[in-house]
C-alpha cells in the first residue's frame, strides 16, 4: 500500500517541448527539447523519449552540448544551476551552481572551461550575456560564481544572440540596437539601425506573416526561416530565386535547428511539436506533446475504449492524449479542411464533443460565426470501426439548431435497446436524436435522425443529462429544470429556484441517483430529490466545474474565488463533504474529469478514500494540466516507458563469426583453466571498440584483406606464445611494463567508452584474482585486439 | 505531417426515385415491340431450349414468336373455341393446350394437327402443364377437378375431385415427376401427389387465386389472388411466409427472374413489379398501358412479355452491351513495364507494401493549394460547372470566404466576367440551401461594383433583375410568414391541452432577415 501522505496537487503530463530551440546530439541520434524542470532526449529515428534528465528545480531555460565531450550535454535553469549530463545513460554528472537566475545558456568550442548564461540583474526587464567560468573539480556540486559580463541590454530570447567565426565575436540584438562584443580584442561596437542610413544587405521576401526563426546550414550554403505560415522555406544560396518549400507543417515554427552533421533539421512548433526533417526537406518523424495553444472548449473527456484524454487538439483535430505515457496517440480530423494559418482570420470551431456507447460513437459539433446573423453550424456523428481502430464518420447534420448548440450529450444506460443522443440549444430546443436503421436491400446503413423536438416557453436551452439509468432526462432552460421521460418524451416536472441561470447539470450516480444536482450562475448548488420532487438541500457556492465520478457517488466541485480556486468532493445524500482542499491553485479552473483508475488503490483514510477508484484531472485557464496525488514527488517521477536505445550490437557477418570461432577456439584451448575461461569471456562480449570500429568502416577504406589476414593468422599464433609465457614468469613481468602502455594507447584510440569499460573490468578482476592471473588476463586483452588496434 | 486537404463539397440529397443496381437492370430495356393479336393475350410462355421461341395463346390461336420477329413463325388455330394455357414442354418440343370445350391438346412443334386429345373434362380447362417426367400433363378445369394424362396412350391416369370452386392455375414441380401444385377460385392452393391419389398440403389464400408458382427447388410456392400475393414455405407444411399487397387490383400473373434473385407480378391495375426475393421488398415495377393478363420472361431476362386485355403484346429486348471500343485508347506503357517484377514470387519473410494510391485533385483543388484564388473562382464559374454542378461553385465561394478572401477574388472583373457571376446568383440565390453563401457573396459584388454602376448596360440590367428577384423573395416570405401565423393560430386553438409538446416550423427567418439586409 502507498504510503499516506496529503494530497498534493501536481502538474501532470502536457509538458511543453516548444519553449526553446531542440537541440541535436553529434552523431543526430537523439534530440534533446528542454521540458519544464526536466530535458527530454528522443530518438530522432523512432520519436521514442530514451531519457527524462531530472534534477532541475526549476524550469530549464537552456541545454547545449558540451563542446569538449559531444557525449556530454549542459543544461541551466532558473533555479540557477548549471548541470552536466551523460546524456546516453540519463545520468547527472555534475551541478554547478551559479546563484542567479539564468535565462540562457551559450557554449563555445574555443572556450572550454566557461560556458555564457544570460542573466537578469535587477529590472526585470534588463538581461545580460555573462560567461561564467566552469572551475575544474572532482566534486559532484561545484560553485561556479565567476562571472564576467560580455554584453548588457539584450533581449530576453536566446534566439536574439549568435556567437559568429567560431567564437571570434558575439552578436546581440535588441530592438534596433545590434551590439558585437570580439573577445580578442575585448570591444564591443554598436549600431543603431534606426537612423536614416543606407546599409549594405540582400532582402530575401516570401513569407507574408512574421517569420519567427532563422537558421544556416552546416555549410553555411543555404538558409531555413520559418513563421507562422507554418512553411519551412529553404533559400539556397541566400538567393530569392533559389528557394524550397516545406508547406503544411501544422502550426507557427517557432524554432529551428540543425543537426551537427548537417543532416536533419528540425522545427518547434507552437502546438507543441518538434518536427524532424531530412535535408532533402521531407519530414521523418514528429513528437507530439499535449497540444495546448488553443482554448479548450470541447472541455476534457476520457475515451472509454483507451482511456486517453480527449481535448480540442491541433485546428480542427480531437486529440487523444495518452494520461500514463504522457504522448499524444492520435489526433482525429473532424474538420477534415484545409487549415490556412492567418491571424485575423475566422476559423471553424470544433465546440462540442460527446462519447456515447462505450466509446461506439462520438459526436462533435464545430461552428464558425463571421457576423452576429451568420452562423454555420454542423453536427458529426462518427461511429467507431473495429476493422480499422478508429472513427468513422456516419452521420452529418447541416444546421441541427438554428442557433449555438450549449450542450450535447449520449444517454449511456446499460440496457437501453436505442441510441439516443440529446442536444441542447440556445434557440430555445432541445432535440433527441435516435439511431435508425436505414438500410435498404442493397446495403446495411445505419444513421442518425431527429426524433423529438422539445422547448420549455422559448427559453434558451443551457444543459442537458441523462440520468444514470438513462429513464429521464433532465434539461435546463435558463432558471428552470424540466424533467423529461425518455420513453414517451414528456414533461414529468420542473424545478426552478429562481437564482440565477443554470450553469451545470448532473445526476447522482449508484445509490444517489434519486438526487439532481445544479448549479447556478449566482453561486447556489441545490440538490433535488426526484422522488419526492422537492428541494433536498441548497448551498451558496461559487461552482465553476462540477464533475460527477463514473465509479462512485462522489461529485467534485471546482469552486471560484478571489483567492483561487477550492476543491469540494460530497455525496449528494450527505450533508457534509467528503473532502476539501483550498486553494488548489491561483486561477480559474476551466475543466474537470475524473479519470478511472486501471487498479484501483486501497486508501482507508476518509480524506484518500474519494480518490480509490478514479483520479481527478482539471485543466486551468492557463492551460496547465494538473491531478491530485497522494505520493511523493520521488515515486511520482518514475521512469515512464520502455526506454527504447539505439542499438549497439554488432550485426552478424561472415567475420564477426570467424572471430567469434577464434574466441572460442582459444577458450578450448584453456578449458583446463577453469578461472581464466571465465575471464576470457568478459572481453568476448561484442561492445569492444576495436572491433566494433573495424566492422563499421566501409570495405573500401579497410586495408586488403591479405593484409589483414596475415595479421589474423598473426593473432591466432600469439595464443600458442602465451602458453610458453605462462611458462616463463619473467617473461611476463617484462611485458608488463610495456602492456600497460599499450593499453594507454588503445584507450586513447577508442576513446572514453574503452575508458570505463577497463576500469568495470579491473575492478572485477581485483575483487576476484590475484596478481599474476591479473597480469595473465592483461595480457591476454593486449593479444587479441592488438592487431586491430595496430591497423 | 497532412497533405492538402480538397474542399468538401456540400453534398444535397437527390429527390426522386433512387437509383439502385435493379432500377439501372430494369430499365436496361428497348422500347418495347407492341403487337396486335385476336383476343385477350391470357398466357405467354417461353421455350426453355434454343432459339427461346414463345408461344402466345390469344383468343382461339396460338401463335409462336422468334426471339426477333414480329410476325409469328407459327400458328395453331384448329380450336373450335377459345385456347387457354399453351404451354412448352421442358424440351421445346411439345406443346400442351386447353381449351374452352374442355378439350386437352397436344401438338408436335413441327406439326400442325394435334398429336394427342385428351378428352374428359367438361368445362373449359384454364390450365395445363407437363409433369418433370416429361410424359405426363396435368390439366385443372372449371368443372373443379384436376387430372393427370398419360402421353403416350392418351389416357386419364387420375382425376383429384377436391376443389369445390373453378381450377384456373396449375404448375408442376421441376424437381419431383409427382408433384403438381393448383390454385382454385375456392381460395385455396393444392398441392397434390400422383402417388397418394389426394392434396397432400392445403393452403388457404384468402382470395380466388389467378396464379400460382412453385420456385426451382420445389421449397416455395407463390401464389396469387386479389390484390395479394402470398408466399409459403412448402417444406413448412405450407407455412405463410410472407404476403404482398403491391398492386391496386387483382393481381393476375407470376414470373421468377431467370437468376430466381426477383419475383415479377403483373397485375390488372397495369403495373408489374419487381421482388427481391430474399427481402420481398419491391425493387422497381414497369407501367404498362392496359391491364396484364400474362407475363414472361426469356432466359437470361432477355426479353420481356407482357400480354394485356386489349389483345396487345408487348415485347421488349434487352439493350446489347453498348461499344467501349469507339473510345480511343490511351497509350499504355511498354510489354516491359507491366512484367517487371511480376515473376517475383512473395518470401515467407516479405512484408508486402502496396503502392500508395496518388490522389488526383480537382483542378481548382489545385488553383486553391496554390492560392490562385481568383483562377480557382474563374474555373467554377463556368457554365459546366454552374449549370450541372451547382453546390461546387457553391462550395468554392464559401471556402473562399473561410479563408477571408472572397472580396478579392471577386475583384477585378471585366464586365464578361461580372455579368458571369451575376447570372450564376440570379439563378441560385433563391435557393434556400445556397442562399447564405450567395447573399454573402452579392453583397461583397455590391460593395465592390457600386462605384463603376451604370457604366455598363449589360451589368446594369442584371443587377435590376437581381434586384426585382430579392423583391420578389421578400413578398413569398412575407405569404409565407402570414400562413405561418395563421396555422400556429389553429394549431394553438386544437392543442390546448397538449401544452408541453410543440410544433416545429420550418420558419425561414433568417433568410428574410438577410434579404432585407440584402435589399
Amino acid at each position: 500500500m502507498v504510503e499516506e501522505e496529503g494530497i498534493r496537487v501536481v502538474r501532470c503530463g502536457g509538458s511543453e517541448l516548444n519553449f526553446r530551440r531542440a537541440v541535436f546530439s553529434a552523431d543526430s541520434k537523439y534530440i534533446f527539447c528542454v521540458s519544464g524542470d526536466f530535458i527530454k532526449v528522443y530518438s530522432t529515428a523512432t520519436e521514442e523519449c530514451v531519457h527524462i534528465l531530472q534534477g532541475h528545480r526549476n524550469l530549464v531555460t537552456g541545454i547545449q552540448l558540451n563542446p569538449s565531450n559531444h557525449l556530454q550535454l549542459y543544461s541551466c535553469s532558473a533555479d540557477g544551476t548549471i548541470k552536466l549530463w551523460d546524456y546516453i545513460d540519463g545520468i547527472l554528472i555534475k551541478t554547478f551552481r551559479v546563484g542567479c537566475e539564468l535565462h540562457a545558456l551559450f557554449t563555445l568550442s574555443c572556450a572550454e572551461d566557461s560556458v555564457f548564461v544570460m542573466i537578469n540583474k535587477g529590472k526585470p526587464d534588463v538581461f545580460q550575456l555573462a560567461s561564467v567560468k566552469l572551475p575544474k573539480s572532482s566534486s559532484q556540486e561545484i560553485e561556479a560564481k565567476e562571472l564576467s559580463f560580455v554584453l548588457d541590454y539584450v533581449n530576453q530570447s536566446p534566439k536574439c544572440i549568435a556567437f559568429g567565426n567560431e567564437g571570434e565575436y558575439v552578436a546581440a540584438v535588441r530592438d534596433f540596437y545590434l551590439s558585437v562584443y570580439f573577445f580578442k580584442k575585448k570591444t564591443t561596437t554598436r549600431r543603431n539601425f534606426d537612423d536614416e542610413k543606407k546599409y549594405t544587405y540582400t532582402c530575401l521576401h516570401w513569407h507574408h506573416d512574421l517569420v519567427m526563426d532563422l537558421a544556416f546550414s552546416v555549410t553555411g550554403s543555404s538558409l531555413l526561416s520559418g513563421g507562422r505560415e507554418s512553411v519551412l522555406v529553404e533559400w539556397r544560396e541566400a538567393a530569392e530565386k533559389n528557394k524550397e518549400f516545406l508547406p503544411r507543417l501544422g502550426a507557427t515554427i517557432e524554432h529551428i535547428s540543425v543537426s551537427p552533421a548537417g543532416d536533419l533539421f528540425c522545427t518547434s512548433h507552437s502546438d507543441n511539436k518538434i518536427t524532424i526533417i531530412h535535408r532533402n526537406l521531407e519530414a521523418s518523424a514528429v513528437i507530439q506533446g499535449l497540444v495546448k495553444d488553443r482554448s479548450i472548449f470541447t472541455g476534457l473527456m476520457i475515451d472509454p475504449r483507451t482511456k486517453a484524454l480527449v481535448l480540442n487538439g491541433k485546428p480542427g483535430h480531437l486529440q487523444f492524449y495518452s494520461l500514463q505515457s504522457d504522448k499524444q496517440l492520435y489526433n482525429l480530423d473532424i474538420i477534415q479542411q484545409e487549415y490556412i494559418n492567418d491571424s485575423g482570420l475566422i476559423q471553424i470551431e470544433l465546440t462540442k464533443a460527446a462519447f456515447g456507447c462505450y466509446g461506439n460513437w462520438l459526436a462533435t459539433v464545430e461552428q464558425r460565426q463571421e457576423k452576429e446573423t451568420e452562423l454555420e453550424l454542423q453536427m458529426k456523428i462518427w461511429m467507431y470501426n473495429k476493422k480499422t481502430q478508429g472513427f468513422v464518420l456516419n452521420t452529418k447534420v447541416n444546421m441541427p439548431h438554428e442557433d449555438h448548440i450549449t450542450a450535447l450529450c449520449f444517454c449511456n444506460a446499460e440496457k437501453s435497446e436505442s441510441s439516443t443522443l440529446v442536444t441542447a440549444s440556445k434557440d430555445g430546443h432541445f432535440k433527441v436524436w435516435i439511431l435508425t436503421d436505414d438500410s435498404d436491400i442493397y446495403k446495411k446503413a445505419v444513421g442518425w435522425t431527429c426524433d423529438f423536438v422539445g422547448s420549455y416557453h422559448k427559453y434558451q436551452a443551457t444543459n442537458c443529462c441523462f440520468s444514470e439509468d438513462g429513464s429521464l432526462l433532465a434539461v435546463s432552460f435558463e432558471e428552470i429544470v424540466t424533467i423529461w421521460d425518455s420513453e414517451t418524451w414528456e414533461l414529468k416536472c420542473t424545478f426552478c429556484q429562481r437564482a440565477g441561470k443554470i450553469r451545470h447539470l448532473c445526476f447522482g450516480r449508484l445509490t444517489c441517483s434519486k438526487y439532481l444536482l445544479g448549479v447556478t450562475e449566482n453561486g447556489i448548488l441545490c440538490c433535488w430529490n426526484l422522488l419526492s420532487c422537492a428541494l433536498e438541500w441548497s448551498t451558496k457556492l461559487n461552482v465553476r466545474v462540477m464533475e460527477p465520478d463514473p465509479n462512485s457517488e462522489n461529485i467534485a466541485a471546482i469552486t471560484q474565488s478571489s483567492v483561487g480556486s477550492d476543491l469540494f468532493v460530497f455525496k449528494p445524500s450527505e450533508p457534509r463533504p467528503l473532502y476539501i482542499q483550498k486553494n488548489i491553485c491561483r486561477e480559474e479552473v476551466l475543466w474537470g474529469v475524473f479519470v478511472p483508475r486501471d487498479v484501483p488503490e486501497s486508501f482507508t483514510s476518509e480524506a484518500h478514500q474519494w480518490l480509490n477508484r478514479s483520479q481527478f484531472y482539471f485543466l486551468t485557464k492557463s492551460q496547465s494540466l494538473l491531478t491530485f496525488s497522494t505520493q511523493s514527488p520521488e515515486e511520482k517521477l518514475t521512469p515512464t516507458s520502455k526506454q527504447l536505445l539505439a542499438e549497439e550490437s554488432l550485426p552478424t557477418t561472415p567475420f564477426y563469426f570467424l572471430l567469434g570461432k577464434h574466441r572460442q577456439q582459444q577458450q578450448n584451448d584453456k578449458l583446463n583453466e577453469a578461472l581464466e575461461n571465465e575471464l576470457v569471456q568478459l572481453p568476448l562480449t561484442e561492445n569492444i571498440p576495436a572491433i566494433s570500429e573495424l566492422l563499421r568502416t566501409p570495405a573500401h577504406v579497410l586495408p586488403s584483406a591479405s593484409f589483414l589476414c596475415s595479421m589474423f593468422v598473426n593473432s591466432l599464433l600469439l595464443s600458442t606464445e602465451t602458453k610458453s609465457a605462462e611458462e616463463n614468469p619473467d617473461d611476463v613481468d617484462m611485458e608488463e611494463e610495456k602492456e600497460s602502455d599499450d593499453s594507454d594507447e588503445e584507450n586513447n584510440f577508442t576513446e572514453k567508452i574503452q575508458d570505463t569499460n577497463n576500469t568495470d573490468l579491473e575492478e572485477d578482476i581485483i575483487h576476484q584474482l590475484s596478481k599474476s592471473e591479473e597480469k595473465e588476463l592483461k595480457k591476454f586483452r593486449k593479444v587479441d585486439y592488438s592487431w586491430i588496434a595496430a591497423l | 505531417m497532412a497533405g492538402y486537404k480538397p474542399v468538401a463539397i456540400q453534398t444535397y440529397p437527390v429527390l426522386g426515385e433512387k437509383i439502385t443496381q435493379d432500377t439501372l437492370y430494369w430499365n436496361n430495356y428497348k422500347t418495347p415491340v407492341q403487337i396486335k393479336e385476336f383476343g385477350a393475350v391470357s398466357k405467354v410462355d417461353f421455350s426453355s431450349q434454343p432459339p427461346y421461341n414463345y408461344a402466345v395463346t390469344a383468343s382461339s390461336r396460338i401463335h409462336i414468336y422468334g426471339r426477333y420477329s414480329q410476325e409469328p413463325i407459327k400458328t395453331f388455330s384448329r380450336f373450335k373455341d377459345t385456347a387457354y394455357c399453351a404451354t412448352f414442354r421442358q424440351d421445346g418440343r411439345l406443346l400442351v393446350a386447353g381449351s374452352e370445350d374442355g378439350g386437352v391438346q397436344l401438338f408436335d412443334i413441327s406439326g400442325r394437327a394435334p398429336l394427342r386429345q385428351f378428352e374428359g373434362h367438361t368445362k373449359a380447362v384454364h390450365s395445363v402443364d407437363f409433369t418433370a417426367d416429361k410424359y405426363h400433363v396435368v390439366s385443372g378445369a372449371d368443372d373443379y377437378t384436376v387430372k393427370l394424362w398419360d402421353i403416350p396412350n392418351s389416357k386419364e391416369i387420375l382425376t383429384f375431385k377436391e376443389h369445390s370452386d373453378y381450377v384456373r392455375c396449375g404448375c408442376a414441380s421441376k424437381l419431383n415427376p409427382d408433384l403438381f401444385v393448383t390454385g382454385s377460385y375456392d381460395h385455396t392452393v393444392k398441392m397434390f401427389d400422383a402417388r397418394t391419389n389426394q392434396s397432400v398440403i392445403s393452403v388457404e389464400h384468402g382470395q380466388p387465386v389467378e396464379s400460382v408458382l412453385l420456385f426451382p427447388s420445389g421449397g416455395l410456392l407463390v401464389s396469387a389472388g386479389g390484390r395479394y400475393v402470398k408466399v409459403w414455405d412448402m417444406l413448412k407444411g405450407g407455412q405463410l411466409l410472407v404476403s404482398l399487397k403491391n398492386h391496386h387490383k387483382t393481381v393476375t400473373c407470376l414470373c421468377l427472374s431467370s437468376s430466381g434473385q426477383r419475383l415479377l407480378s403483373g397485375s390488372l391495375d397495369r403495373k408489374v413489379k419487381v421482388y427481391s426475393t430474399t427481402s420481398y421488398k419491391v425493387v422497381h415495377s414497369f407501367d404498362y398501358t392496359a391491364s396484364i393478363l400474362s407475363l414472361a420472361l426469356a432466359h437470361e431476362d432477355e426479353t420481356i412479355v407482357v400480354g394485356m386485355t386489349n389483345g396487345i403484346l408487348s415485347v421488349k429486348h434487352r439493350k446489347s452491351e453498348a461499344k467501349k471500343d469507339s473510345v480511343p485508347r490511351r497509350r499504355r506503357p511498354a510489354y516491359r513495364t507491366f512484367i517487371k517484377g511480376k515473376n517475383y514470387m512473395k518470401q515467407q519473410d516479405d512484408i508486402l507494401i502496396n503502392r500508395p494510391l496518388k490522389k488526383h485533385l480537382e483542378l481548382y483543388d489545385r488553383d486553391l493549394k496554390n492560392f490562385r484564388i481568383s483562377k480557382a473562382l474563374d474555373r467554377v464559374l463556368e457554365p459546366t460547372c454552374t449549370i450541372k454542378t451547382p453546390e461546387v461553385t457553391v462550395s468554392i465561394i464559401k471556402e473562399l470566404n473561410r479563408r477571408g478572401v472572397l472580396a478579392n477574388a471577386l475583384a477585378g472583373r471585366d464586365e464578361k466576367e461580372i455579368s458571369r457571376v451575376l447570372n450564376f446568383l440570379i439563378r441560385n440565390l433563391s435557393q434556400p440551401r445556397f442562399a447564405p453563401v450567395l447573399i454573402n457573396a452579392a453583397e461583397i459584388i455590391i460593395d465592390i461594383y457600386l462605384p463603376v454602376i451604370g457604366q455598363s448596360p449589360v451589368v446594369d440590367k442584371k443587377f435590376l433583375v437581381l434586384q426585382g428577384l430579392v423583391e420578389k423573395e421578400i413578398d413569398y416570405q412575407r405569404e409565407l410568414l402570414e400562413t405561418l401565423g395563421m396555422m400556429d393560430m389553429l394549431f394553438a386553438t386544437m392543442t390546448r391541452k397538449e401544452s408541453t409538446s410543440v410544433l416545429q416550423h420550418n420558419t425561414s427567418d433568417g433568410f428574410l432577415e438577410n434579404n432585407k439586409i440584402e435589399s
